[in-house]
């Protein structure tokens, strides 16, 4: 078929490498296994970067740091049946975060799919509601198209997971390939620019409120609208609170910075909103964690502005007499350059006033919110933090202090124990000048305990914080609260988890209180390679 | 709660069904009846979907509906505006004294009797869901074996098509 302009005959595994290398993947990561052979094959003889796990999960959580710090859409890869099935939770986990992911599985050949037949597991219907679209390739002709909108889909619009079930037969087929220069799905056409009308609403909304306030979610980190929205409140002098997604959205040095609002967030910014006559919610869901504590302290007669990529956001959690959809980086620059000069001082100011000094422990252990600031003022300017799921979450989220070029990831949607380790590999593979760290509970850090196989395989220089109380702790609290008695959540039989790095050639050190921590966090920033600080922490310790 | 007609262009492709089946199931929304069926481009099938649910429910569904990568269009029919017609077949019980009243009811509804048996007749009947329910009604003192219906389908009246599809 050498007449046709650019088409050469492929096997269809050598194509999908091809195509990967077309939209710019230098990693993958991934784990084989029996129906993915022909891949894997061809995966060997190419430039692109493979990357180990040690479970599939951890696979889909390391394409989403990935994802999250590179900008760039994040590729891993499983075999059929229970390497697909094991990728489901960090499927979801990027779904419900909005992360740009191609995923492939191996399926079992195309002849006996429906047999339950060895390893077959229905991959694209049991993530139907998780993935923002899925293939199951029934012509290998069609692969060089499927992926090129598979990754238009994952990247544009309100980002999401995409994937891509290949059939150990097709994987093997000959096809005519050729790459497709565009897309076209005409069911797919999402809006990015905003509305005009509504932009000039919303600026007139603005210029006549007295009192303002962004809510910046985890839309503007994704629409990369950092700088765009620093220079909107730059001009109007609005004050932003944000959502745990949204949190880097501002730097938590600007003057206008508020603070998180919702169940974890603080008073002052959930006070903030109660008293705001106008809410501008920028790329926030505004679920029940974000909206909580301050949903029924809303008056009813204030004005809500709301700008989301997907139009099914707006009005869904909250209603809005402004819905304006559009990327966020857009929608802000018209804004900002529509908008007169604000005088808002007075209201930030009446808010900051409000601000309390944050609570400081008193512990005979590791204080693990002095920790969290201590680790802020030591790491650089760029740091990434992964922080994983329960109490050490919510420490890091309130004292890592957001600088303009800092990365701050989490599980928010999902709330995904085990995230973090693996997520804070996709971010070193990414970008390893940058320095990672990993904030990990020590019920998280077990779940995902096996990627310290990864991290030593690559020698990954990630720092591990490992709050360790012995508890389970965000469920202790909550039974506490809610039960007055607390039921299995008890970690007193944990591993020695400084010698079990040691086992993998990952040194620790272990802190057992506020005066010797100092010490050893200099000590892992400063060594080259990966590096554990366990610090003690007490189990009663609360999260706020 | 309602009743709102939507007419759902989709890719005829395997999957969508089910991703627009899902979705209802998935999100707790009343759904009354679905029927679909290739249009007149073969790639392309059209979804009649009745589903219950104040303003605020029908916005998201018809967005969520949008957000599905296989749904090329959506619209909300207007029942002024449009034909509704569904299909039933009513096996209705019959004996030599109730036959030829029974007859006489099809004749009236202007439906046809498609099988006869000796203790049943079967009828097919095309209508608009007040009418189907009508008959329905009548046939129940006669004893109803079995019926089949297949949700409402529609159409725009007039000149009017969703199409231009490459457009929206
Ligand atoms: C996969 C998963 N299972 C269960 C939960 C429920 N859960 C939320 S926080 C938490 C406790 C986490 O304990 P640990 O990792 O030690 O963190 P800590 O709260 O003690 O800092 C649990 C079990 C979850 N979020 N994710
Ligand atoms: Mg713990």
């Amino acid at each position: 078929m050498a007449d046709c302009e650019g088409v050469i005959d492929l096997k269809a595994s050598e194509a999908i490498i091809k195509c990967l290398l077309e939209e710019q993947v230098d990693t993958v990561f991934g784990y084989p296994g029996g129906y993915i052979l022909n891949v894997y094959d061809a995966l060997r003889r190419s430039k692109i970067n493979h990357i180990l796990v040690r479970q599939e999960q951890a696979a889909a959580h390391s394409a989403s740091g990935y994802a999250r710090v590179s900008g760039k859409v994040g590729v891993c890869i499983a075999t059929s049946g229970p390497g697909a099935t094991n990728l489901i939770t960090g499927i979801a986990t990027a779904y419900m975060d909005s992360i740009p992911m191609v995923i492939f599985t191996g399926q079992v050949k195309s002849s006996l799919i429906g047999r339950d037949v060895f390893q077959e597991a229905d991959i694209t219907g049991a993530t139907e509601s998780f993935t923002k679209h899925s293939y199951l390739v029934k012509n290998a002709n069609e692969l060089p198209r499927i992926i090129k909108d598979a990754f238009y889909i994952a990247s544009t619009g309100r980002p999401g997971p995409v994937l891509i079930d290949l059939p150990d037969d097709i994987q093997s087929e000959e096809i005519e390939f050729k790459y497709p220069d565009t897309v076209d799905i005409r069911g797919y056409k999402p809006t990015t620019t905003g509305h005009m009308g509504q932009i000039k609403r919303a600026v007139k909304a603005i210029e006549k409120s007295s009192r303002p306030l962004i809510i910046a979610g985890g839309g503007v980190i994704l629409a990369k609208a950092r700088a765009e929205l620093l220079r909107f409140v730059e001009k109007t002098g609005i004050p932003v609170v944000h959502t745990l997604m949204g949190k880097g959205a501002l730097p938590s040095q600007n003057p206008h910075y508020v603070g998180m609002i919702g169940t974890h967030g603080f008073a002052e910014a959930n006070m903030a909103m109660a008293k705001a006559d106008l809410l501008i919610f920028i790329g926030a869901r505004i679920a029940d964690r974000a909206w909580g504590g301050v949903g029924d302290k809303i008056p009813k007669s204030v004005k809500i502005i709301h700008i989301d990529i997907d139009p099914a956001e707006i009005g869904k959690n909250v209603g809005t007499q402004i819905p304006l959809v559009g990327d966020a980086k857009y929608i802000l620059t018209e804004m900002t350059e529509k908008i007169g000069k604000l005088d808002n001082s007075q209201w930030l100011s009446e808010i900051q006033a409000s601000k309390k000094p944050q609570k400081s422990g008193s512990s005979d252990r590791v204080e693990p919110k002095y920790a969290v600031r201590l680790l802020s003022d030591k790491l650089n300017d760029n740091a990434v933090l992964v922080a994983d799921v329960g109490q050490n979450q919510i420490w890091a989220a309130r004292n890592f202090e957001d600088r303009p070029n800092r990365h701050f990831l989490t599980s928010g949607g999902l709330g995904t124990m085990g995230y973090a380790l693996p997520a804070s590999v996709g971010a070193k593979i990414a970008e390893p000048e940058r320095q990672v760290v990993a904030v990990v509970g020590d019920g998280g850090f077990q779940m995902s305990i096996q990627e310290l196989g990864t991290i030593a395989a690559n020698n990954l220089g990630i720092k591990i914080i490992l709050f360790n109380n012995s508890r389970l702790g965000m469920v202790r609290e909550l039974q506490e609260r809610r039960f007055g008695k607390t039921t299995e959540v008890f970690l007193d039989k944990n591993p020695d988890f400084i010698k079990l790095c040691s086992a993998y050639g990952i040194e620790g050190i272990r802190v057992n209180n506020n005066s010797e921590l100092e010490k050893a966090l200099e000590v892992a920033i400063e060594k080259e390679g990966p590096f554990l600080v366990e610090c003690l922490v007490d189990p009663t310790e609360s999260t706020l | 709660m309602k009743r709102h007609v939507l007419s759902v262009l989709v890719e005829n492709q395997s999957g969508v069904l089910s991703r627009v089946s899902g979705l209802f199931s998935r999100r707790g929304y009343n759904i009354d009846s679905l029927s679909v069926g290739e249009t007149e481009d073969p790639k392309v099938s059209r979804m009649t979907i009745v589903v219950r649910g104040d303003d605020h429910i029908l916005e998201q569904i018809k967005k969520q509906l949008n957000k599905l990568i296989d749904v090329i269009k959506v619209v909300e029919l207007d029942p002024e505006q449009s034909v509704f017609r569904e299909l039933a077949l009513i096996k209705v019980k019959t004996n030599m004294t109730t036959r030829a009243s029974v007859i006489e009811i099809v004749d009236i509804f202007r439906a046809n009797i498609v099988d006869v048996a000796a203790d049943t007749l079967t009828v097919e009947m095309t209508g608009d869901e007040a009418k189907i329910e009508a008959f329905i009604a009548l046939m129940d003192s006669y004893g109803i074996a079995e019926i089949v219906r297949t949700g409402l389908t529609a159409l725009q009246r007039g000149n009017k098509a969703i199409k231009n599809l490459n457009e929206i």
